[in-house]
C-alpha cells in the first residue's frame, strides 16, 4: 500500500488524474491486499472492466481478490519466480506473463525492499520517468530516513532498469499540461472537509468501517477550527451528543456505517421531531448485519429513507464521486441546518476509502445557517415551533434570552408544550413536510450529463461506471443521457419529469440485491416508462462494461 | 415569556413554567422540581443560561416544567444529549435529570461512561424504584423480592438491584450524593454543591412513588441527612457506600479530577485545511 500511494503520487506528479482503490481482507493488520489503481490524461471517476497491468510481489490469499482483479488476454502479469507458479485463475484469462525477479533485485540493495523495485517497474512500463518518483520518495522519506530514501531510490532505479528489459510495455497517453493544481483526497477526508466547510465544529462519533476515516480526519481537523471531536461509546451517544451540540447551536455531524445507522435511527427521528439540524454520513457496506464490512454495496437506501418510525421526513443526499464527498457532504450540512432536521449523506465504501486525483474542488458558498429567532415582545410567548408559511421556524440559541423552550420529541404546539392533540399533530406534520418540499434546491439535485432516448439513473459510486458506459454507448451510437441522483430525498417530480423529457427507455444501475433504488425510484415518482434495472449486490464494484452491454441492447 | 435584563437576580419561581406536570399527587418529583429551581435561584443562575435535558419517564418531564432551555429527549439518552450541549457550549449550566429506569436500565452505558468522562454537569436521578409512565414495573434499583406489579414474577425478579452511587464511584464520577424528596432544602444544598462541583457530579435523589410503591410513604421515617464529611478518597467512600443501608443523605463523594474537553481555540482558518490535500 506505500508503494501504491508512492505511484500515485509520482503519477499525479507527472499529469495524470487517477483512483486508487484498495482490496484487503479480514486481517486486522498486515496481510494480503490489493491496490488497484485506474490512471488517466483525464478525470478518472470509475473502475475499468480489466486491468492492463498486475503486479504480483507474491500471491499470498490471492484466491481472494481473484474476483476483484480481471483480466484479459491483454493483460500483463508481472509476478517474482519464487513467489510460485501463477494461479490458474490468472493463467487461463491468456494474460501475458512475464517474471521479475523483484526479491533477488532487492537483495542486492542495502535496505532494498520488493516494493521498491515493483514501483520502479511498474513506472517504467507505462511510461512515468524516475524523476517524478524520486521527488514523491524525496517527499516522504528523504528529511526522516535518508538511508531508507536512499535504499528507496536504487530500488526504483533498480525495478526500472530491469523492466526496461522486459519485452512488455502498456505506455499511457501523454498526460495533458496541468492548468491548475490538483487535489489528492479521499472521499472520507473529503467528507470531513466538507463538512467543516459547511460549518460543522462538533462531531461524536464511535469507530466503524469503513466510516473510520471521516472520524479520524475530523478528530485532527475540527480541534484546529474551534470545534470539538469527541469519541462516543456507541452510536447512541454519537447522534444524541450530536443533538445536544446542535442544541446548543453548532453544526454537528457524526459519521458510520449500517449497523451504526440502524442504531441512530431513533436519534435521527428525534431530530426530525425537535427540528434539530445533524448530519449522518453513512458509508455504506454490504449488509445486511455486519455482512462483509470492508467492501462497497448501496443496500442502505431503505433504511435512510424509510428507517424512521413514525411520519418523519428528512433529507437523504448521496455524494456521486470522491471528489463529490466535498461538495455533498458540505451541502448536505447547509441543508440540514437550513431546514432544521436529520440529513443523511449516503456515501459508499467504494467512494469513502478510495482516493482520486481531482481538479482542486470550488470552493462553494453553501455554509451552514439557522433562521435565528428574536425574544418576542414583552408579554408574549415565545413559539419555538411557530407554524410559518416557509415551515421553517426561528431557532434560538442557549444563552439567548427570553427564548427558552423545550425541544421535545413529544408532539407539541407552536410553543413546545407537549400536545396529544390532533389539530396540533397535523399542523406540526404538515409544517415539517413542507419545510422540506417547499425548499429550493437548485440544481444540485442530481448530476445530469448528455442526452439521448434512454435515460441512466444512478446513484452513488455507480455513477462513474454508469458515465463511462454512457460514453461508450455514444461511441456506439447509441445516445443515453445520464443521470445521477444528488437529493434523494424529498423526491423533485417537476425536475425529474423535465429531465425525462423525451425518454423512451430507462435503466436503472445500482449495487443492490433487492434493487432498492429501483423500487424507489418506482414507488416515488411517475416515471414515463417501466425502467429496466441493473441492479446486483456488491462486493463487486459495478462495471461499465456491463451497463454498456445493457445499454447497447436496450438500443437495438 | 419575558425577557429579563441582564443583572437581574431570579427566584426559585422564575425557573418554574407554567406548564402543569403530569405527575401523580403526592409523587416526590413536585419537591425535586422544586429543589431544582431553588438550587438554580441560590447559585444565582439565569434561566436563559441553564438547561435541564431529560430522557424519558415520569421525572423526565421535568425540562417542560423548567423557565430554562431544555431538552426532553429520547429513553436513556439523556446523558448523552447533555454532554453533548455541555462540550459545544461550556459557557452553558447543564443539568440532566431522569429516573431510574431511564438512567440504569436503557442508558446505563451512557450512565458508565459519562462517569469516565467526568463532563462539568450535575446528572440528578430521581429514584423510585419503579417504573411509573408504564404503570408498575420492576426497574434496576427495585428489590429482588418486590412483585407487587403485573409484570413481575411472583416472588421477586430475584435479580440483585442496581447500586448506582457505588457503580458511579467504580465508574470515575467526580462527585456522589444522595438526596430525599422529603427533604427539599437539604436536596437543594447538595444540587447546588452538585452544581459548583467540577466534572460529573451524580446526584441520586429517593423520590417516592406512593402510586405503585405505596410502601414508599415509609422513607420519611427512614431517610436521614448524614452528617459525615465528605471524602476525597474513593477507598473509604466506597467502604461508606458499600456498607450504608441506603438511607444515608448528603455529599458521599468529592473527587478532584479535572474536567474533561478542552478549552475551545481555532488555531486555523477553514480554508489552510486545504493545503492537506493540494498537490
Amino acid at each position: 500500500m506505500t508503494a501504491a500511494n508512492m505511484f500515485l503520487d509520482a503519477a499525479a506528479e507527472a499529469g495524470y488524474y487517477a483512483l486508487f482503490g484498495r482490496s484487503s481482507g479480514p486481517q486486522i493488520r498486515g496481510g494480503e491486499a490489493a491496490a488497484l489503481v485506474r490512471l488517466g490524461v483525464d478525470p478518472v471517476t470509475s473502475v475499468d472492466d480489466t486491468f492492463d497491468i498486475m503486479l504480483a510481489i507474491d500471491w499470498q490469499g490471492v484466491q481472494r481478490f481473484a474476483a476483484e482483479l480481471p483480466l484479459s488476454a491483454n493483460s500483463l502479469v508481472i509476478c517474482d519466480p519464487s513467489a510460485g507458479d501463477v494461479p490458474e485463475v490468472y493463467v487461463k484469462t491468456g494474460a501475458k506473463i512475464v517474471h521479475l525477479h523483484m526479491k533477488d533485485l532487492a537483495k542486492e540493495i542495502p535496505g532494498g525492499r520488493p516494493n521498491m523495485i515493483a514501483l520502479g517497474a511498474i513506472a517504467e512500463l507505462i511510461g512515468i520517468p524516475v524523476g517524478p518518483l524520486t521527488e514523491v520518495l524525496g517527499k516522504s522519506l528523504k528529511k526522516k530516513r535518508a538511508d531508507a530514501y536512499e535504499a528507496s531510490v536504487a530500488g526504483v532505479k533498480a525495478g526500472a532498469a530491469a523492466a526496461a528489459t522486459l519485452s512488455a510495455s502498456k505506455r499511457l497517453a501523454p498526460a495533458k499540461a496541468k492548468d491548475a493544481k490538483r487535489w489528492t483526497v479521499t472521499g472520507n477526508y473529503g467528507a470531513g472537509l466538507g463538512a467543516i466547510r459547511g460549518g460543522v465544529r462538533f462531531c461524536a462519533a464511535y469507530p466503524i468501517t469503513p466510516a473510520t476515516e471521516v472520524l479520524e480526519y475530523l478528530s485532527s481537523a475540527l480541534p484546529k477550527v474551534g470545534g470539538v471531536f469527541v469519541q462516543a461509546e456507541d452510536e447512541l451517544a454519537s447522534i444524541n451528543m450530536c443533538l445536544g451540540a446542535s442544541y446548543g447551536g453548532e453544526a454537528s455531524i457524526t459519521a458510520t456505517a449500517g449497523p451504526g445507522l440502524s442504531l441512530m435511527t431513533e436519534g435521527l427521528g428525534l431530530a426530525v421531531a425537535s427540528e434539530t439540524p445533524v448530519v449522518v454520513v453513512d458509508v455504506q457496506r454490504v449488509g445486511p448485519s455486519t455482512g462483509i464490512a470492508t467492501k462497497c454495496e448501496q443496500s442502505d437506501l431503505n433504511i435512510a429513507v424509510y428507517g424512521l418510525h413514525g411520519d418523519a421526513p428528512h433529507l437523504v443526499v448521496a455524494p456521486n464521486s470522491v471528489g463529490d464527498c466535498i461538495f455533498t457532504t458540505q451541502w448536505g450540512v447547509y441543508l440540514a441546518e437550513s431546514l432544521q432536521t436529520a440529513c443523511l449523506v449516503m456515501s459508499d465504501q467504494a467512494l469513502g476509502q478510495s482516493r482520486a486525483i481531482i481538479d482542486t474542488p470550488a470552493d462553494v458558498a453553501f455554509v451552514g445557517k439557522r433562521l435565528q429567532a428574536e425574544a418576542p415582545a414583552e408579554g408574549e410567548v415565545f413559539k419555538r415551533y411557530a407554524n410559518t408559511a416557509s415551515g421553517i421556524s426561528p431557532m434560538p440559541v442557549p444563552g439567548q434570552d427570553g427564548c427558552q423552550y423545550t425541544s421535545d420529541g413529544l408532539e407539541h404546539t407552536e410553543t413546545g408544550t407537549p400536545s396529544s392533540q390532533s389539530s396540533d399533530h397535523t399542523l406540526q406534520l404538515d409544517k415539517r413536510q413542507r419545510k422540506l418540499t417547499g425548499f429550493d434546491y437548485g440544481n444540485h439535485w442530481a448530476t445530469i450529463e448528455g442526452e439521448g432516448d434512454i435515460a441512466v439513473i444512478t446513484w452513488g459510486s455507480c455513477t462513474g461506471a454508469a458515465r463511462e458506459a454512457v460514453e461508450r454507448a455514444r461511441a456506439d451510437g447509441v445516445n443515453a443521457k445520464l443521470i445521477s441522483l444528488r437529493l434523494i430525498s424529498p423526491i423533485r417530480p417537476q425536475h425529474m419529469g423535465d429531465a425525462l423529457k423525451g425518454v423512451k427507455k430507462i435503466l436503472v444501475v445500482e449495487q443492490s440485491h433487492l434493487g432498492q433504488f429501483t423500487r424507489y425510484l418506482r414507488g416515488e415518482y411517475d416515471l414515463p416508462v417501466k425502467p429496466e434495472a441493473l441492479s446486483r449486490p456488491g462486493p463487486l464494484p459495478m462495471r461499465p462494461g456491463e451497463i454498456h452491454a445493457r445499454l447497447l441492447s436496450m438500443g437495438k | 415569556m419575558s425577557s429579563c435584563d441582564s443583572t437581574a437576580t431570579y427566584s426559585a419561581k422564575d425557573f418554574k413554567s407554567e406548564v402543569k406536570p403530569v405527575w401523580c399527587p403526592g409523587c416526590g418529583d413536585y419537591a425535586v422540581l422544586s429543589s431544582i429551581t431553588k438550587a438554580f435561584a441560590d447559585l444565582g443562575l439565569k434561566p436563559h443560561e441553564t438547561s435541564v435535558v431529560s430522557g424519558i419517564g415520569c421525572s423526565s418531564r421535568i425540562p417542560a416544567y423548567t423557565n430554562t432551555y431544555g431538552i426532553h429527549s429520547i429513553h436513556g439518552r439523556a446523558l448523552a444529549v447533555g454532554q453533548g450541549l455541555k462540550l459545544a457550549r461550556p459557557d452553558l449550566t447543564v443539568l440532566v435529570a431522569g429516573g431510574d429506569g431511564d438512567g440504569f436500565s436503557i442508558g446505563g452505558n451512557h450512565f458508565l461512561h459519562a462517569c469516565r468522562r467526568n463532563v462539568d454537569l450535575t446528572y440528578i436521578v430521581m429514584d423510585n424504584r419503579v417504573y411509573g409512565m408504564t404503570k408498575g414495573q420492576p426497574s434496576p434499583t427495585t428489590e429482588s423480592d418486590w412483585d407487587a406489579s403485573a409484570m413481575a414474577p411472583p416472588g421477586g425478579t430475584g435479580m440483585t438491584p442496581f447500586h448506582p452511587l457505588a457503580i458511579a464511584l467504580a465508574s470515575g464520577a467526580n462527585f456522589i450524593a444522595r438526596g430525599f424528596s422529603g427533604d427539599p432544602n437539604g436536596t437543594a444544598q447538595i444540587i447546588a454543591e452538585a452544581i459548583r462541583h467540577p466534572g460529573f457530579s451524580f446526584v441520586a435523589i429517593m423520590s417516592p412513588c406512593i402510586t405503585f410503591r405505596e410502601e414508599q410513604r415509609e422513607w420519611k421515617n427512614t431517610m436521614r441527612s448524614v452528617n459525615i464529611e465528605p471524602t476525597t478518597d474513593p477507598a473509604q467512600a466506597a467502604r461508606r457506600l458499600m456498607t450504608d443501608d441506603g438511607f444515608n443523605c448528603g455529599v458521599l463523594y468529592r473527587g478532584n479530577r479535572s474536567s474533561y474537553g478542552k478549552e475551545k481555540k481555532a488555531t486555523n482558518a477553514v480554508s489552510d485545511l486545504d493545503r492537506e490535500f493540494t498537490l
